[in-house]
């Protein structure tokens, strides 16, 4: 294997890693309420932007983190009460609107709280690279992955060991039959968004050293985090990680071996194509109209 | 009701002029008008026929770039190069709408916005034909041996573009043509049951408002003088659809004071530049929360409930 | 024989909804379905309008083969319905619910709509005159300009059965018209579809109201688990030893 394709594969995974949380935070969002939270890539940015702005600020780096992450979830929470919550029974394509209006919203109030410079974090444990099979990695990439698998254990252990990831869990299948059985559907909506934001802001926090951060880092990465969703089946857990993984593969080996100027656009004709031609997504499932 | 619309409509556009003092209440003015037919378009996709378009932008981009360079690179006549534009990217949406608009909801949504980004890249990237992000300048339109230039002058060629536009949206909602894309956004399912072709009649929906945004961006390219790509960017596309769902959904009315709305308001604001994009979520967000039907529609229930009041 | 299916079979993921239903509808006849709930009856409806696709069998309507046509081939050929769970235009008042159903019988091009060719405004005056005659044919007149989503139930049902007759179909299903209605309003759809055949409409129709069947039907059709349990006339079949076990109950009048 050549050094460039480890590298280009290294990289891929990185991306793919970042772009897998991302997915799981829409994944988590669209199973509890059916709504695709067009501001998940915000969160990422709150993330990043907020851990810098701490860290400026005096707090050591894990501090600034975890402060970043509550600061996340808690507008996570509000966007929820705000925003999706009085809009509940609108159409599809109202909520889109109000999601994309809530990230438009928190991308010009970022501009404001911060500004519109570029931010980076000092990486986790230093900067000095890495050999390995002829390629180099950054001490940081091991950060991302290590964090993301821990994160997914974490997330599994959640909603199949304890009773809100249950209740999370009920709800998307059958929000009615969840209800009867006293599970209090506002709660489980209100975890889901505030979880998914955390993710989103870890995401943003651990990619921070290596690809930096600004005020409107957001909007690819939603994006592409979407696109990852529906890659692997709007819905399916497994299935954003997978999509996430393999959108983030295909960005890096694009990239590398086609393009670099095309980079953002492979992983949207994936999806396009994904869409015309695998209508279920990697994993995914599709609900016939009953008439 | 629509006949009285359209004469008010005239009416308001005949005699704009006289309360437009300067040359940028001019440019103000066009620029409604031209937003608003795309609107007038998009509307007739998203309110009546039910579907969902995040990338509209991609054909407003695609139809100013086409005229351009084949005016500027190519020597066409301008409007030979308008026309050849709006029909080329007419038949780019029938080709990729076929596949395309299977999909529905959420995956619709994501195919077409995927679509209107790909657009937008390739027309920043590709900078020998395109002049790259910073874009490329444009010949004006030239009938014979007159130059189509000057804000008075491009005012009533884009109203008459406009009430043409308008008046061809409401024939077409009041035919049988109307009522068969408004069944379709009624149930697709009890569509067919009537014979409706769900796939055609989509189709024929997407095409026509990618027509209209082809159009509207070719007009604004020679209007301009210059275009760049973020004339075709996302938050193009997201404003474009904003105009239509605030104004109103299915209200071809409510399409254009949308856009009248949302263009002017930022003018406004020039002073509140930094809160452009606070301002833009927030109206996307209370709107949709407080008045989902949009703002016409909303008000037309608010009177005909006050009319029905006494009794 | 204007509408025969034979050996009609759906399965849902391991499931057989349908197995091997043969039926014969004559034509000018009002020819039900009956069977106990989850026999597979709204099933057989939707591969009789080709919502589903079936897994095997063949629907010929007329000299035609129709089995793997799309829905709106099955309207145009001549097939209408109604649905179970109202699938009414919300977004339209009720007169142009009924005018929509005229689709086939007005299709225009394009150009035409767009333009509004004076040919269209004569066919729209017509098009508004006889929507309002069907609206009277089921009783909905005087809710014509009003819009649909504020009418009760059992107007709708009659909405929908008035929006299928505009399509000018040569057989229409009714999928249970008199699902939630009150006896006064069960009696007036048995009116109405009586007044429906009376038009030369072949009617198919799935109800479980049994008095609303043995009246109105000439054939009956009994399914229990996506199988055919007996066909004949409405007095043979409420005989059938098998037909009341498996669905009136074991007496019998």
């Amino acid at each position: 294997m050549s050094a460039e394709l480890v590298q280009f594969l290294v990289a891929g995974i990185t991306l793919g890693a970042i772009y897998a949380l991302v997915a799981l935070g829409f994944a988590i969002i669209y199973n509890a309420s059916h709504v695709i939270n067009f501001a998940q890539g915000e969160f990422v940015m709150i993330g990043g932007m907020a851990a810098t702005a701490f860290v400026d600020s005096g707090l050591p780096l894990p501090l600034a983190a975890a402060a970043a992450v509550a600061a996340a979830t808690l507008v996570g929470i509000a966007l929820e009460k705000l925003a999706v919550e009085p809009a509940r029974n609108a159409s599809v394509v109202t909520l889109i609107i109000i999601t994309i209006g809530a990230s438009i919203l928190l991308r010009g109030l970022a501009s404001l709280v911060w500004d519109k410079k570029i931010h980076s974090l000092p990486a986790f444990t230093g900067e000095r690279p890495i050999a390995i099979g002829g390629a180099t990695l950054l001490p940081q990439t091991l950060w991302v992955l290590g964090a993301t698998v821990v994160a997914v254990a974490a997330l599994w252990w959640f909603f199949n060991r304890t009773l809100t990831g249950s209740a999370i869990l009920a709800v998307s299948h059958n929000r009615l039959a969840a209800r009867l059985m006293g599970i209090s559907v506002r709660r489980v909506l209100m975890v889901s968004f505030g979880l998914s934001a955390g993710l989103g802001a870890l995401a943003g926090i651990l990619i921070a050293p290596i690809s930096f951060t600004s005020w409107d880092v957001g909007v690819m990465l939603g994006l592409k985090g979407f696109a990852a969703a529906i890659l692997g089946g709007l819905g399916s857990g497994p299935g954003a990680i997978a999509g996430g993984l393999a959108l983030g593969l295909i960005e890096a080996l694009g990239a590398g071996y086609l393009s670099s100027a095309y980079k953002d656009v492979f992983a949207f004709v994936i999806i396009l194509g994904a869409l015309v031609f695998l209508p279920d997504g990697l994993a995914g499932r599709r609900a016939a109209e009953r008439v | 009701m629509s006949r009285k619309g359209f004469a008010v409509l005239a009416l308001v556009v005949a005699l704009l002029p006289l309360a437009l003092t300067n040359n940028y209440t001019y440019e103000v003015a066009i620029v409604v008008g031209l937003n608003a037919i795309v609107c007038v378009g998009l509307n007739l996709l998203i309110g009546y026929a039910g579907q969902i378009s995040l990338g509209h932008a991609g054909f407003f981009g695609l139809g100013a770039y086409g005229s351009a360079i084949l005016a500027a690179r190519y020597g066409w006549p301008p409007f030979a190069g308008l026309a050849a534009a709006v029909a080329a990217v007419s038949l780019i949406a029938w080709i990729i709408g076929k596949p395309v608009l299977r999909l529905k909801g959420h995956y619709l949504a994501m195919a077409t916005l995927g679509l209107g980004i790909i657009v937008a890249v390739v027309l920043a990237t590709e900078d020998q034909v395109t002049g790259g992000p910073d874009g490329m300048p444009v010949p004006p339109l030239t009938l014979g041996s007159v130059v189509l230039q000057g804000e008075k002058l491009w005012y009533w060629i884009v109203a008459v573009v406009l009430l043409a536009t308008v008046w061809l949206a409401l024939n077409l909602i009041d035919s049988p043509r109307g009522r068969a894309w408004r069944a379709l956004h009624g149930s697709e399912v009890a569509a067919g049951a009537i014979g409706i072709d769900p796939a055609r009649h989509k189709l024929s929906a997407f095409v026509l408002s990618a027509a209209l945004a082809a159009l509207a961006g070719a007009l604004t390219a020679h209007y301009s003088g210059f275009i760049t790509p973020a004339k075709a960017s996302f938050l193009h596309s997201i404003e474009l659809v904003t105009m239509v769902v605030f104004g109103g959904m299915a209200s071809t009315f409510g399409a254009v004071v949308g856009a009248a709305i949302l263009t002017t308001l930022p003018q406004l604001l020039t002073v509140f530049k930094e809160y452009e994009m606070v301002t833009l979520g927030a109206v996307m967000m209370l709107t949709m929360i407080f008045m989902p039907q949009g703002l016409v529609p909303t008000l037309e229930k608010a009177l005909a409930a006050a009319r029905r009041k006494p009794e | 024989m204007l509408l025969r299916a034979e050996n009609l079979s759906k399965s849902f993921g391991g499931v057989a909804a349908v197995q091997a239903v043969e039926l014969g509808v004559e034509r000018g006849t009002v020819h039900s379905i009956i069977g106990p709930n989850g026999a597979g009856k709204t099933t057989l409806l939707n591969l009789l309008s080709g919502i589903y696709r079936a897994d095997a069998g063949q629907i010929f309507f007329g000299e035609e083969d129709v089995t793997s046509r799309a829905p709106h081939e099955f309207a145009s050929a001549g097939i209408g319905r109604t649905f179970q769970n109202l699938q009414i235009f919300f977004n339209m008042s009720v007169l142009e619910n009924v005018m929509a159903g005229r689709w086939l019988h007005e299709a225009c091009g394009l150009a035409a709509a767009l333009l509004r060719a004076p040919s269209l405004a004569h066919a729209e005056r017509r098009a508004r005159a006889e929507s309002e005659e069907l609206l009277g044919f089921v009783g909905l007149e005087r809710w014509a300009h009003s819009p649909s989503d504020g009418l009760p139930y059992g107007a709708l049902k009659r909405l929908e059965i008035a929006r299928a007759l505009a399509a000018r179909p040569k057989l229409v299903l009714l999928d249970e018209p008199a699902a939630g209605l009150n006896p006064t309003e069960t009696r007036e759809i048995d009116q109405l579809i009586r007044r429906i055949a009376e038009r030369g409409i072949t009617v198919v129709l799935v109800e479980h109201n049994m008095k609303l069947v043995m009246e109105v039907s000439q054939r009956v059709l009994v399914l229990d688990h996506g199988r055919k349990l007996a066909e004949g006339d409405p007095e043979t079949v409420s005989r059938d030893p098998q037909v009341i076990e498996a669905y009136l109950g074991v007496e019998a009048c």
